[in-house]
């Protein structure tokens, strides 16, 4: 049995006293689409953040695939060196709520920079891709257009190309409709649901519960730092099990 | 005195002028980079020294700087420094003092550029230098231009400093004439050719300014 893309244990994290995952342990499969549903202040983003490591541990251990990201030793979660750390981030790209996406750059220069000089890919195989990019995310010709000239949709769709152009293996999502009105919405999640299709491995911290529904295979639902519930999609959105669930998802009504 | 030969003086003076505003530029904008880095280093012992190297240089007048400069050497090591030290006395104290109000002006550039950009760029691989050379320095320069125009403009004039060192800056030429035709004309002539250099500063900023209005956040 081979190692799954993205496998996180007993992960613990706390920002001062306030402890904010309690021992959260979960696997992603090859062509597997996770969402993670709950209330703001559950958990979500941090977990996200911890395993794009733009947070560390504090205990727990990371890896991806076969690649020990973090493990732990009884104390407390201990990280790999430098190279350890820049192979694991050539392995997820993350797409962020409010896009992050560089404003000085154009949209081509936003998706091409980074494979050309942090993967020193070939010039012409990384410009033929990220205009295969563009076209599959509905922006043909916003080639030099900047991010300001864009609409929220169409700028989160840039950043999900961007993503996407370091050839990742597992893509995160942390809320990416959450800054957009509803019209736009709908672009950036038929794009997902798109991949989603071709059976890239995605993690979704959404609050689009029928998008989660539809979209994915496997639900998370976080709450209060642990994980509640989880499932097929299908079961924890139709038939929550727990109390809290139930509730939340009642609150939500969609 | 004919007004040929007094525009003459004043424009031979305005050469030097120009050279202290050029040369204090070079110096002083890169290295303003470093003092900015050095003042939010982590490692705390260097970036209290550098907060002790602004304040002296923020605190105390520049006209007093250029005078430990020039003397400095031999009062101190009595050291004789030749005829031509005065120049130099001149370019290490107005790059050493620019620097660090470039130096603030930066760090307020760099502390305004949000997280999620150092973030974005972490994720996307790259490393600490590719992020602050290719992502954040171009978006600090937009931001900071109106106050570093502000800081070259009082350059311009604070160039007139150097009449301090016996530098035969226009300043030091225009007080040289006036005494010597007892006139008001030179630091009139002098006043303008201030202002017509300073409008030229401030074209430049503005059409800089025009370029990078390609984009906004």
């Amino acid at each position: 049995m081979t190692n799954p893309l993205v496998s996180l244990s007993h992960a613990r994290k706390s920002f001062g006293k306030t402890e904010v995952l309690k021992d959260i342990s979960l696997s992603v499969e090859q062509g597997q689409v996770v969402a993670i549903i709950g209330p703001s202040g559950g958990g979500k983003s941090t977990l996200l953040r911890c395993m794009t490591l733009l947070e560390t541990l504090d205990g727990g251990s990371l890896s991806y695939g076969d690649l020990a990201v973090a493990t732990d030793n009884g104390s407390g979660s201990v990280y790999g060196g430098k190279a350890v750390l820049s192979q694991a981030k050539t392995r997820f790209g993350l797409v962020f709520q409010n896009f992050n996406l560089f404003p000085h750059y154009t949209v081509l220069k936003n998706i091409t920079d980074a494979p050309l000089s942090v993967q020193k890919r070939p010039k012409d195989q990384v410009m033929a891709q990220a205009h295969e990019l563009l076209a599959k995310m509905g922006l043909e010709g916003k080639e030099n257009m900047v991010p300001c000239e864009l609409s929220g949709g169409q700028q989160q769709r840039v950043a999900i190309a961007r993503a996407l152009a370091l050839n990742p293996d597992v893509l995160f999502f942390d809320e990416p409709t959450s800054a957009l009105d509803p019209e736009l919405t709908k672009g950036v999640l038929k794009v997902i649901r798109d991949l989603a299709d071709e059976h890239m491995t995605m993690v979704i911290v959404t609050h689009e519960m029928s998008f989660a529904r539809d979209v994915a295979d496997h639900i998370i639902f976080m709450d209060g730092g642990y994980i509640v519930e989880e499932g097929p999609a299908e079961q924890v959105i139709n038939n929550p099990q727990q109390e809290r669930t139930k509730l939340f998802l009642a609150n939500y009504g969609d | 005195m004919e007004f040929g030969t007094m525009m003459g003086l004043l424009l031979s003076g305005l050469q030097f002028t120009a050279i202290i505003f050029v040369i204090t530029l070079v110096g002083a904008l890169p290295l303003g980079v470093l003092v900015a880095l050095g003042r939010m280093s982590k490692f705390k012992p260097l970036s209290l020294l550098v907060q002790f190297y602004i304040s002296v240089m923020r605190g105390t007048p520049l006209m007093l700087q250029l005078m430990m400069w020039m003397f400095g050497p031999f009062y101190l090591f009595g050291a004789s420094m030749g005829p031509d030290w005065k120049y130099f006395a001149c370019c290490i104290g107005f790059i050493l003092n620019y620097a660090a109000y470039f130096g603030e002006i930066y760090r307020s550039g760099i502390q305004s550029i949000p997280r999620g950009q150092y973030e974005a760029a972490e994720v996307l691989g790259y490393t600490r230098t590719q992020t602050f050379m290719k992502i954040i320095l171009p978006q600090v320069f937009k931001r900071i231009l109106p106050a570093m125009g502000n800081e070259v403009i009082t350059l311009v004039k604070d160039t007139s400093l150097a009449f301090v060192l016996g530098i035969m800056e226009m300043f030091t030429q225009a007080k040289a004439i006036a005494a010597a035709q007892t006139s008001m004309m030179p630091y009139v002539i002098a006043g303008l050719i201030y202002w017509v250099f300073n409008f030229v500063v401030v074209m430049v900023l503005n059409r800089v300014e025009k370029r990078m209005n390609y984009y906004h956040d």
